[in-house]
């Protein structure tokens, strides 16, 4: 089975996000006031794995390896499995 | 007494690294490209800076899965010694070697300049020429550099002594307006708990002769030198 994953990396909210404060005081000059911005990353992936389980655990092992660095960030994902007809 | 520096596409400071322990210091140095394995004949491996894989994903994230870093990882097991600066330092954070992260400056800037460190101990082989509160000036140049790790890996950090420099004023007080990039706790550079791997933001390796208008960070790798000597 295909699948594809759209994967959220966050900074874990202790981290100070000086990039997330910037957008924030650039927003505020443009008259939106929000109560908080935070960036974090998006990553797209597409793989291969014999059903669900066998995603949801790669797709682990690779967050925890080099996606995400426990120590700032935090990580989720949505997998979908990509079948022949949305592929067409 | 021989020194390695490790080279990983985008590493820029391997060549300023080598220009003090072979020019200066007169010692046995070989660049080692990131996919050697075998660095069995260095007794020092210096973890340079630069942007090792222009900093994708994050500073350091990348390199830490060269194959040379498995055979760093059972170099500091066996007690030797290493060192990273700036991305070197990036790196030993990702590997685990060193504890805790490098993240964007508290204001955004990249930061070139020369600031005030304060010496918090001499007794690891890298810090023994200086006195212990020593305040020594080095060149920093980075935009991920602020110190970060959680309240309980700080605590473990002071209570096994493993800060080794911390940004401080002209005469030595660790203060918020004399920290560059909102660093913890004013941190500029640790050690790991053995104290033969140290990590730090500053350049020692680019205030070692005074043509370059410093000399502050020679002494750090002299002492290296003289660590090796006894231990020989």
């Amino acid at each position: 089975m295909k699948y594809q994953a759209s994967i959220f990396v966050t900074l874990r909210p202790s981290v100070l996000d000086p990039a997330g404060t910037a957008v924030q005081s650039a927003l505020r000059q443009l008259d939106y006031h929000v109560d908080s911005v935070r960036i974090g990353k998006y990553v797209e992936i597409v793989l291969d794995a014999a059903n669900d389980a066998e995603a949801t655990l790669k797709l682990n092992e690779t967050c925890d390896k080099l996606l995400a660095n426990p120590v700032i960030e935090n990580y989720r994902f949505e997998l979908n499995s990509i079948t022949q007809e949305s592929k067409l | 007494m021989k020194f390695g520096i490790l080279v990983f596409p985008g590493s820029n400071c391997d060549r300023d690294v080598a220009t003090v322990t072979s020019g200066i210091l007169q010692q046995p140095t070989r660049l080692i490209w990131h996919t050697d394995t075998d660095i069995s004949d260095c007794d020092v491996i210096v973890v340079p800076g630069g942007f090792s894989y222009g900093d994708y994903l994050r500073c350091g994230a990348i390199a830490r899965f060269a194959p040379v870093m498995r055979s760093l990882q059972e170099h500091v097991a066996k007690g030797k010694y290493a060192i990273g600066i700036c991305n070197g330092f990036q790196i030993l954070t990702e590997s685990g070697l060193l504890q805790g992260a490098l993240v964007r400056n508290r204001d955004l800037h990249f930061i070139c300049d020369r600031v005030p460190l304060r010496v918090e101990r001499n007794d690891l082989s890298f810090t023994q020429k200086y006195q212990k509160q020593q305040i020594i000036t080095l060149p920093i140049a980075h935009g991920e550099g602020c110190y970060f790790a959680d309240a309980e890996t700080l605590k473990e950090l002071e209570d096994n002594n493993q800060i080794v420099f911390r940004y401080c004023d002209a005469i030595g007080n660790v203060t918020d307006s004399a920290n560059p990039n909102g660093s913890l706790s004013n941190i500029a550079g640790i050690c790991n708990k053995q104290g033969n791997a140290i990590g730090m933001m500053p350049h020692p390796e680019r205030a070692a002769e005074g043509i370059l208008g410093g000399t502050d960070g020679k002494a750090l790798f002299e002492g290296l030198l003289e660590g090796l000597l006894v231990n020989a």
